[in-house]
């Protein structure tokens, strides 16, 4: 039995079930308001939301009874007082190594540390401070902190991305950060404004393979990259049998640093799957070679978008189950590792997010 | 002193009450005397900025106010969500 944990514009849902025989809608929770991310913490069962009502601004909820139990709200989500600008929205939460750590990303590039399960946060002044802060660019979805990649093992090491700002690495708790920029190539900067570090780097996703933990995989904002040194300098390998180089949502099968999984969408000025069909991307020889996996997707006149934060897993191996959700509101899922596909829900509200257990 | 009305949630924020009698002598100032009374409301009506959220209207005897609106004793203060969605 599997469970996902669904952050769609219209609440939370929560849904039971496995992909061969179907899942069932267990809980709606924040029913009218935004869930742009929301997860469990595997190692309490705690529930956190982020929740973005369009009166009240973003907050994270949290609650270690059932989801119909009553929600806390976490403290400390702010920026520091009396700034020029004001949180706008959480894009991610993601455990720690540390136990009790979570951390959260956000916008405006803001990422906040929790040591006691969810309950309280603080900002992170390393990333805040940065002085060359005042330069970065917004994407389209605003300077949104969306990817947040540990190293198992080792609650030092830590790699974030910010959607234009880059990739930002640190081997010090988050005290001090660098650039892990080198080898990305902006094909819609002028070439003569690659030389600025501060014009956007505009990263998508980036996932880390857990097993071998210097191994990351990005998607860009035009190209697929992997990096062999921990995300300080990347290789392009979106080429070959891709349909497409622009998209966001990437996974890994975290029993094979080899391995990675896209969703690729047509190009930055056509969001949706490419040729009216729904299919994902499989590498298991580090992007080298890539073959398409949509057994059981929609194959005519199918013109999805999967969001960023919309695309999940469990398990790893054979056994690895991948999951994603569209802004239409479709749910799809595999049990075998993406060679065969099934539809699990339909007509939910625009799917924000997924995390699978 | 004025008076300032809230309603959903920050009603039940605000100690499950609808009106409070606050000091103040603008807007902003009867809001932070709202938040310094109810703590639970921080972040809900005013933003890190002390700007009211976007989406929040305020009038003042039923008049559209902002941070700046000077507030008289005996006012009405009104915190509303705008209307606003899609």
């Amino acid at each position: 039995m599997s469970e996902l944990v669904v952050g769609t514009k219209k609440g939370l849902f929560l849904l039971e079930g496995e992909p061969n025989s179907g899942f069932d809608i267990t809980t709606r929770a924040f029913a009218g308001d935004p869930v742009d991310f929301a997860t469990r913490d595997p190692r309490t069962g705690r529930l956190l939301a982020a929740v973005t009502s369009p009166f009240y601004g973003p907050k994270i909820f949290y609650t270690d009874g059932g989801p119909e139990a009553e929600w806390e709200q976490a403290e400390g989500l702010a920026l520091p007082e009396g700034g020029d600008s004001a949180l706008e929205r959480i894009w991610v939460i993601a455990p720690g190594e540390a136990d009790g750590t979570l951390y959260a990303g956000g916008d405006p590039g803001v990422l906040f540390e929790s040591h006691d399960g969810g309950a309280s946060w603080e900002i992170n002044a390393g990333l805040w401070e940065q002085p060359s802060r005042p330069h970065w660019q917004p994407g389209g979805g605003g300077l949104c902190l969306h990817s947040i990649s540990t190293w198992p093992g080792d609650p030092d090491r830590l790699a974030v991305a910010v959607s234009a700002a880059g990739m930002w690495l640190t081997e010090d708790g988050g005290r001090t950060w660098r650039r892990g920029n080198e080898g990305l190539n902006p094909g819609y900067l002028p070439e003569e404004a690659l030389a600025d570090e501060n014009a956007g780097r505009c990263v998508h996703h980036v996932e880390r393979a857990p097993r071998q933990p210097s191994r990351m995989f990005m998607q860009f904002h035009g190209g697929v990259y992997r990096s062999d040194d921990a995300g300080g300098s990347w290789t392009d390998i979106g080429g070959g049998e891709l349909p497409s180089d622009f998209g966001f949502p990437l996974m890994i099968d975290p029993a094979d640093p080899d391995s990675a999984y896209l969703i690729p969408l047509v190009a930055d000025m056509d969001r949706v799957t490419p040729d009216g069909r729904v299919r994902v991307y499989e590498t298991r020889d580090g992007g080298s070679t890539w073959a398409a996996r949509g057994d059981g997707l929609p194959a005519q006149h199918a013109y999805l978008t999967v969001l960023r934060q919309a695309f999940n897993r469990v398990g790893e191996g054979p056994e690895l189950e991948l999951y994603f959700g569209s802004t239409s509101g479709e749910l799809f899922g595999s049990c075998d590792a993406g060679a065969s596909w099934s539809t699990l829900a339909t007509r939910l509200p625009p799917v924000f997010s997924l995390v699978a257990f | 002193m004025a008076i300032v009305s809230v309603r959903g949630p920050l009603r039940k924020l605000a100690g499950a009450r609808a009106e409070h009698e606050l000091e103040g002598v603008t807007v902003l100032e009867l809001l932070r005397a709202l938040e310094g009374r109810h703590p639970d409301l921080g972040g809900w009506v005013l933003d890190e900025r002390g700007l009211i959220r976007r989406h929040i209207n305020v009038y003042v005897n039923g008049e559209r106010g902002e941070e700046a609106t000077p507030v008289r004793d005996g006012d009405r203060v009104e915190v509303l969500p705008a209307i606003t969605g899609g």
